[in-house]
């Protein structure tokens, strides 16, 4: 295939060549100078000034912690589902399926809507739990169900790639030596597909982490209680501009960070 | 080879970004863009106003254009101080019309207005609405301070968040509230919204038990579906309205005459309809 591509090359030379890097070219102006601009409009000193203050800081912790809390909710719930829809057939499976993954294009304003109907105190679950004074809407816990409706779906996709790719030899052998299937699960198939649970995983973070619709929507804007780093940096910029590009410079950090783990971990699982 | 093939390819990217960049610097020798007229002897009047001005700027902006056809009102609304930013971050408008001086004078120091067109048109008080149903209790302003009320009001910058502080502050220091009230009062608070649209959807919906407002929120068509407790004058704040053009309109005679119908007799009597009252 290699020899093949370079025919190619060789046969339309420099015009290709030239081709690819104006393209090349073009999509890197096009995602780099953004997020250099936001660099370029804060000075070392204001971006460490600005981490201090109560905004910035308490959005960065709420944000840490509820998009922790969430993924730990994510792996939890998302693994037996997706290893459930890798491995059994059952009636509906396919709608089941195409239901989890509803959240993945759902634009994040009606998910917030959506949850605010069902979770808000007049809402058809909400109101169940505010008889016994209990609300949901408006408080830390409705940033977390905001995140976890959204992010859900990137963990179960790649956690059920994960499960399928798996040879049924592995759980098949663990049986026949007498395992059961908790403990196969758990000491076999786990181990083996870690790498790309881990990766489903580092996605939904991210997501839950940049979550901005539905929070705003269903939880409202809070600071210290529901304002994590997106509404933070929405609420900043119409008043205090450097710590909307403080929060922003940290949200780029993070992402970087982020996608350049998932790339090693699947580039280990390779 | 592989290698060879990449390093070509870079060597490509780098000398094009070069020649981008070259061609961006001297790009601003060209005289900038004129703006050229529309086909259709159409104008096009940019109008940024602040939420609470929705529905009666919806309503002054058809009206406006019945009366002058051939123009189009094109309206922006969001919280003065979302619009302030946009303004301030080049977006294009040919009025403003903000819920307080503070950000009007914001973009006149800033020499993004028209100093001689900006004047206030309308003037606004505030209130507190619970839901119909009121499932809090909630009768007094007193009754705000209630633990467990949950309470929405504006972010510092939009313009009704800083009128319900000043409200509070007002009450703070007087000795039948004093300061403990204040507290308790912004202790209860769930949510601070951006805009007082969103206060108002929030109590609306039931979602929240009271919400500081403006008078002009409550609109005969909404009006069963709130409870409405009075802010006394001596705690009150009177919002002020004012209009001005921005510096890079294009189209200032219209944004002129926009202007002065809003503070004609006609455009009066919709702001009046709406809630507001004259400057």
């Amino acid at each position: 295939m290699n020899a093949g591509k370079r025919n190619f090359l060789e046969r339309k030379g420099l015009f290709l060549y030239l081709g690819g890097g104006a393209l090349l070219t073009l999509v890197l102006i096009f995602i780099v100078t953004p997020i250099i601009s936001l660099f370029l409009r804060i000075t070392p000193e204001e971006f460490l000034s600005s981490l201090s203050s109560p905004v910035v800081w308490n959005a960065l912790t709420l944000s840490l912690i509820t998009a922790s809390l969430s993924t730990l909710v994510i792996i939890l719930i998302g693994t037996p589902v997706a290893w459930i829809n890798a491995r059994h057939r059952y009636p509906g499976r396919e709608i089941v399926d195409t239901l989890i993954d509803l959240p993945l294009v759902l634009p994040p304003t009606v998910a917030g809507l959506a949850l605010l109907m069902a979770f808000g105190r007049m809402g058809l679950i909400g109101n169940f739990f505010y008889q016994f004074g209990i609300s949901i809407a408006f408080t830390t816990l409705a940033v977390l169900i905001a995140q976890v409706f959204v992010s859900l779906p990137f963990y179960i996709r790649q956690a059920r790639a994960s499960f399928e790719q798996l040879d049924t030899m592995y759980e098949n052998a663990a049986r026949t030596l007498g395992s059961t299937a908790v403990p196969t699960f758990v000491t076999i198939i786990l181990p083996l597909v870690k790498t790309g649970l881990i990766a489903g995983a580092i996605m939904s973070f991210a997501r839950a982490l940049g979550e901005f619709g539905a929070t705003i929507m269903f939880a409202g804007n809070f600071q210290g209680r529901t304002q994590t780093m997106p509404l933070a940096i929405y609420t900043a910029m119409q008043g205090d501009l450097i710590a909307s590009i403080t929060l922003s410079v940290i949200l780029i950090l993070i992402s970087f960070i982020v996608i350049a783990l998932v790339k090693l971990k699947l580039k280990g699982d390779a | 080879m592989k290698f060879l093939n990449l390093t070509a390819l870079l060597m490509a990217a780098v000398l094009l970004a070069a020649l981008i960049v070259a061609g961006c610097t001297t790009g601003p020798s060209q005289p900038a863009a004129t703006p050229t007229p529309t086909a259709v002897q159409q104008k096009e009047l940019t109008v940024f106003a602040a939420a609470s001005l929705t529905g009666v700027v919806t309503e002054i902006a058809h009206d406006y254009e019945l009366l002058h056809p051939g123009v189009k009102v094109v309206t922006n609304f969001d919280g003065s101080q979302a619009l302030r930013t946009q303004i301030e971050q080049g977006a294009y408008a040919d009025v403003f019309l903000s819920a307080n001086t503070k950000h009007m004078n914001a973009l006149r120091d800033k020499g993004l207005m028209e100093n001689a067109s900006i004047g206030l048109f309308v003037k606004n008080k505030l209130a507190v609405i619970t839901p119909a149903s009121n499932p809090a209790n909630i009768h007094t302003l007193q009754n705000l301070s209630n633990p467990g009320v949950r309470l929405v009001i504006g972010t510092k910058d939009v313009p009704v968040g800083d009128y319900a502080r000043q409200i509070l502050t007002k009450m703070a220091n007087d000795t039948a509230y004093g300061p403990s009230y204040q507290q308790a009062v912004l202790k209860n608070v769930i949510s601070e919204e951006t805009t007082v649209t969103a206060v108002v959807a929030k109590v609306q919906l039931g979602e929240a038990d009271a919400g500081i407002v403006y008078e002009s929120d409550i609109t005969p068509e909404n009006r069963n579906k709130f409870m409405i407790i009075a802010i006394p004058d001596k705690f009150n704040v009177i919002a002020e309205y004012p209009a001005g053009i921005v510096k890079d309109s294009r189209n200032k005679d219209e944004a002129s005459r926009f202007i002065d119908y809003l503070k004609s007799d006609p455009g009066r009597a919709t702001l009046v309809k709406f809630g507001f009252a004259m400057p």
